[in-house]
């Protein structure tokens, strides 16, 4: 495919043209709508690993099957009543919701100060920009193994506040349960704030410099500037930034498998990391896969209620 | 509109000094990675007598060259597939008006919504009864089938922008819609093609939750997992578990500081999609 798009854009004239086909219409509109057998391959696959999986396991939370047995029985919605009288599990839906939360609002906030401070005319901003993203090209679950060993009561995180004179906060930060959860945060954001700063920085780029200097020579401060003219036009970046970083929050498992494996206790138990334990571990597949199916809840309400939200913030920016 | 001025200096100071915190992981990452197993003093003091011992016992031991290896055979393998397969559904999915098409469209959306953790364990039963399971075909099959739905919005959207004239030129001109797709809209999609490749390449490579369940008890390990293994098997000697984090790591930031004006565009450019 990339060989083929290296081609220059042909002028229509040079199109090697086919020979009329028996009969049909040589008009160009009834023939574009023709190709469906384009979508076939793509379809099949989709069908195979993605939709008809995905039917399977919404059936399957309404049995007791252990995933291995060749027979199971049908139990109605028992799974998702026992689930909510299940802690483990009620505490797992409230970590996801936290860790999607915190994270959301955090990393956006740190990316958009990132974004502001390298699209003004500091002398560095081109190397900072490349140096702040770098981490989000790297695998989550080799940074999340670096930072198991940097957060520890030894590591260089307790060691670099010892040097500074600060050694009085140092923590046990996975070890500790009241903290551990905001450890795993504060590493998704170290990682990912780069990346929400590469999207407000493309937002903040398509803003017209004329405007601002209008706005300055209208006596306008920069917080002015800021809030009546990029905040308005940074509505699509934001709606992207806030769309990757819930549906990724939400579906954390890589950096809580590292960093605590959902301890200590079940202090950092999310849903991702609960569904594959009772899976593989447990053996109670059909009880896994309703909590599955409460994840896919969860994401779709949370993506469609931004998609409506920021859908009439951008009408009204506009 | 500005000049340099005094607050802009101390703008810059700030920026320096948190990218310097952010960088400071790597520092550790490099200074652990080259200590020998000896030396216990603080993780943040410069390395003395630096060593490569931790490289090559990591490198041999945690046979990462193996799982490099396949690790490069799935991504490659599951980008080709997946652009080739996205771009061509993109075109009548973005071009045609008829009802199926719009049903489709509604149908690849679902896609990005639903998460691959309720399709992950199903599908563990269909690989494992077709024998695929622990081969890197199931990882490709895998990867192939749920980047669908992303990439093949990406480009519908990017084709919906486009103008349709130069293909109904063509068409007009007598070519069959598969002759114009080749000649005409392939060549407009460079853009997006861009855009795909490196999100669908960063999301395969960097994939740990399907390597783990496809390829568990398997010799043919993805760098990640095998990296996963290693930490466990080493959790003490984290000496030799940062070289293996820095030989992981080396590749990746290899490419990407060598590529970073794409990447970075790359990355961004999801924005229009």
């Amino acid at each position: 495919m990339p060989a083929a798009s290296r081609d220059p854009l042909p002028p229509p004239a040079a199109v090697v043209p086919s020979r009329p086909r028996d009969g049909r219409p040589r008009d160009g509109r009834r023939r574009a709508g023709s190709p469906w057998w384009f979508a076939v391959p793509a379809m099949v696959l989709f069908a195979f690993v993605v939709l008809v999986p995905s039917a399977r396991g919404v059936y399957y939370a309404f049995t007791d099957w252990d995933g291995l047995a060749p027979d199971f029985s049908f139990i109605g919605f028992d799974n998702f009543t026992g689930l909510l009288d299940d802690p483990d599990a009620v505490r797992a839906i409230w970590h996801t919701l936290l860790i999607a939360v915190s994270i959301t609002v955090i990393q956006n906030v740190f990316g958009l100060l990132l974004a502001l401070g390298v699209n003004s005319l500091i002398k560095t901003r081109n190397v900072l920009r490349v140096a702040l993203f770098a981490p989000a090209v790297i695998t989550p679950i080799v940074t999340a193994y670096l930072w198991r060993n940097l957060l520890g009561p030894d590591g260089a995180v307790n060691s670099l506040l010892g040097a500074v004179g600060l050694g009085s906060l140092g923590q046990d930060w996975l070890g500790d349960p009241q903290l551990a959860l905001w450890s795993i945060v504060g590493v998704v954001v170290w990682q990912f704030g780069g990346y929400s700063m590469v999207i407000f920085l493309a937002g903040l780029q398509s803003v017209p410099k004329e405007i601002h200097e209008a706005a300055d020579i209208d006596g306008a401060g920069p917080v002015r500037r800021f809030w009546s003219i990029t905040r308005p036009l940074l509505t699509p970046a934001l709606t992207i930034n806030l769309m990757l970083s819930i549906i990724g929050g939400i579906k954390l498992f890589d950096q809580v498998y590292a960093l605590t494996g959902g301890g200590p206790g079940h202090a950092t138990d999310t849903l991702s990391t609960l569904i594959y334990k009772d899976a593989f571990t447990l053996g109670e597949f059909g009880y896994s896969v309703a909590l599955a199916v409460v994840l896919t809840i969860i994401v779709a309400v949370a993506s469609t209620g931004q998609y409506l939200a920021l859908a009439r913030g951008e009408r009204a920016a506009s | 509109m500005k000049r340099y001025r005094k607050g802009t200096f101390v703008l810059e100071l700030v920026m320096i000094a948190v990218s310097l915190v952010v960088a400071f992981p790597v520092y550790v990452l490099v200074n652990l990675a080259v200590r020998p197993t000896s030396d216990t003093s603080s993780p943040i003091r410069p390395t003395t007598s630096p060593t490569f011992d931790n490289f090559t016992q990591a490198w041999q031991q945690g046979g990462l060259g193996g799982a490099l290896l396949n690790s490069v055979l799935v991504t490659v393998g599951s980008v080709a597939v997946i652009l080739a397969v996205s771009s061509f559904a993109a075109y009548p999915l973005a071009r045609s008006t008829a009802r199926w098409s719009r049903g489709l469209f509604l149908l690849v959306m679902l896609g990005l919504i639903l998460p691959f953790q309720l399709a992950a364990l199903p599908l563990y039963q269909t690989m494992r009864d077709l024998h695929l399971l622990g081969t890197p075909w199931a990882l490709i099959l895998f990867h192939s089938g749920l980047q669908v739905p992303f990439t093949t919005f990406l480009y519908t959207g990017f084709l919906r922008a486009l103008p349709r004239d130069f293909e109904d030129a063509a068409l007009i001109d007598g070519c069959t819609p598969a002759q114009s797709f080749r000649h005409v809209v392939l060549p407009m999609l460079r853009p997006i093609t861009v855009t795909a490749l490196v999100l669908n390449t960063v999301a395969v490579w960097n994939d740990f939750f399907t390597p783990l369940l496809y390829l568990s008890g398997s010799t043919q390990q993805t760098l990640p997992v095998a990296i996963a293994g290693f930490v466990g098997q080493y959790v003490t000697d984290w000496n030799l578990v940062f070289a293996a984090l820095a030989i992981s790591i080396v590749p990746v930031l290899a490419v990407y500081f060598a590529l970073q004006r794409s990447i970075i565009s790359g990355f961004a450019g999801g924005l229009k999609g």
